[in-house]
């Protein structure tokens, strides 16, 4: 049977962070226990300049870089998800598979799936490579993502994102499984047209985030006859810091399996780039025969679940041409709130 | 408003760094342009499209206090010449640089960033700007 999986992979996440205390600080409430809430210390805002276009171009040119001996020319498809597409009407697909130079034989969509769209662009990749339709796919989860102001999810939602290139040919961790479970639940959404999401409050763990977690976890775990010990690392949808942690505990993994691919502390949620940036972050440091259990989640809503082995090929892999997450994330740059409405676009120019 | 077909066939320079190079004397352009001046009637026709390399260092640059409208959030921003790999100078704004740590012949590397919209409705413009080099 081919063998299918991640042949490169690339990661980029803007400079700039806000703290929660400063968020706090605007709207008259305890930012600093809010973010001890979530457990988040930091989010990451986008440049002035930067949008889900430009994080994901980043992201998806250290993916190229990392694989010299890939001909962009072979790449048959390339997939964008997020939920912040600059345009309402325009793929943002079309952009970045432009500036990498994989124009014009091949496909380009966008997905949006509140924050799995990315590892949905994985799974399509996989089809196409498995049914021979394509040499290699490219899938990119990448946000800038929107939280009203004041709201719970102003502290949490960030900007970053990760590529990843899918083929059958020096597969640098092969996928032996995906699974999906899907729902029709609304604990979160955006009208078109809207500029804020609105979220179902507690309605979005139990029923929405945990069930769709734990509930494509077990099959998959089920179908490969596996268990959480079976794996040195596991990645989960990242909203906050709480949620991973508690369904890590509920599916029976240690909080040391799911630590190198953490990152919600650090920069918040970046939505459809969360799940994607937390496995760039466990590549990063992994090594040959490392078995890896990743399970997104995306609000509306649904999970999917992926069984990793990162194989021998990951030693002749080139991590060094582009930074890992760890040196992406070094030498940020702090902002105020007045900063902060400025790069959101919050604050109405004259035309 | 901009027109978006002047737009559209600006795309390979402005994603990519695609110039020209003239098959005569070896000179490299950017952005690309169809004559050589050097080898003038001999350089015709053997002007061909040359990717530039997206890595360089800075040869000059300026800091910005006064804008144009479309970087009037980033003000004040550094604007730089760079000396590409191949020898090619290209002008282009520096980005995620602290101001007062610049300096001449420190490397760099294009990014695509935003470089204007015309307003809510109208087309986004990427192109390329210069971040410190990893």
């Amino acid at each position: 049977m081919m063998e299918i999986g991640i042949v490169s992979y690339g990661a980029y996440v803007p400079r700039f962070r806000i703290k929660p205390e400063e968020i706090g600080r605007i709207w008259g409430v305890d930012g600093k226990g809010m973010g001890k809430g979530l457990m988040i210390s930091q989010k990451s805002v986008p440049g002035c300049d930067e949008d889900v276009v430009t994080i994901a171009t980043e992201a998806a040119r250290g993916m190229m870089a990392r694989a010299p001996e890939v001909d962009p020319k072979d790449i048959g498809a390339v997939y964008v998800g997020s939920e912040s597409h600059p345009y309402a009407v325009k793929p943002t697909a079309t952009i970045v598979a432009e500036a990498i130079e994989a124009t014009p034989d091949m496909t380009a969509v966008d997905m949006e799936f509140a924050c799995k769209a990315g590892t949905a662009g994985i799974q399509a990749c996989m089809g196409l490579v498995g049914a021979g339709m394509a040499r290699y796919g490219v899938a990119i989860g990448a946000d800038t993502s929107q939280g009203a102001p004041g709201d719970a999810l102003e502290y949490s939602a960030s900007a970053g994102g990760a590529a990843y290139l899918i083929g059958s040919e020096r597969v640098i961790a092969r996928i032996n499984k995906t699974m999906s479970f899907t729902t029709d639940t609304p604990d979160f959404w955006r009208r078109e047209g809207q500029p804020y999401p609105l979220h179902g409050g507690r309605f979005t763990g139990e029923p929405a985030y945990f069930r769709h977690i734990t509930s494509a976890a077990k099959k998959l775990m089920e179908a490969m006859g596996t268990k959480p010990a079976d794996y040195r690392h596991a990645v989960f949808h990242q909203p906050n810091g709480k949620f991973p942690t508690r369904v890590a505990g509920m599916l029976g993994f240690s909080p040391e399996q799911i630590e190198a691919g953490l990152l919600t502390p650090s920069i918040g949620n970046t939505y459809s780039g969360s799940v994607p940036l937390g496995l760039a972050a466990v590549l990063d440091k992994a090594e040959a025969g490392d078995r890896v259990f990743v399970t997104s989640y995306g609000s509306g809503a649904g999970s999917d679940a992926f069984d990793i082995t990162v194989t021998d090929e990951i030693k002749r892999y080139k991590r060094e041409n582009a930074p890992t997450v760890a040196k992406v994330l070094e030498n940020p740059v702090y902002l105020d709130y007045g900063q902060y409405a400025k790069h959101k676009g919050k604050i109405i120019m004259s035309e | 408003m901009s027109s978006v077909a002047r737009e559209w066939r600006e795309i390979p320079g402005r994603y990519n760094l695609e110039g020209s190079k003239c098959g005569c004397c070896g000179q490299v352009y950017f952005p690309r342009r169809d004559f050589c001046p050097k080898c003038r009637r001999d350089g015709i026709g053997k002007v061909s499209p040359y990717k530039i390399d997206r890595s360089g260092e800075i040869f000059s640059f300026s800091i910005v206090y006064e804008s144009p409208e479309c970087n009037s959030f980033l003000k004040p921003y550094a604007v730089a010449l760079v000396k590409t790999g191949d020898g090619a100078l290209v002008a282009g704004q520096l980005v995620d640089v602290d101001l007062e740590k610049i300096s001449i012949g420190m490397p760099v590397r294009a990014v695509l960033r935003k470089l204007d919209a015309d307003g809510a409705s109208g087309v986004i413009h990427y192109g390329f700007k210069f971040a410190p080099a990893l």
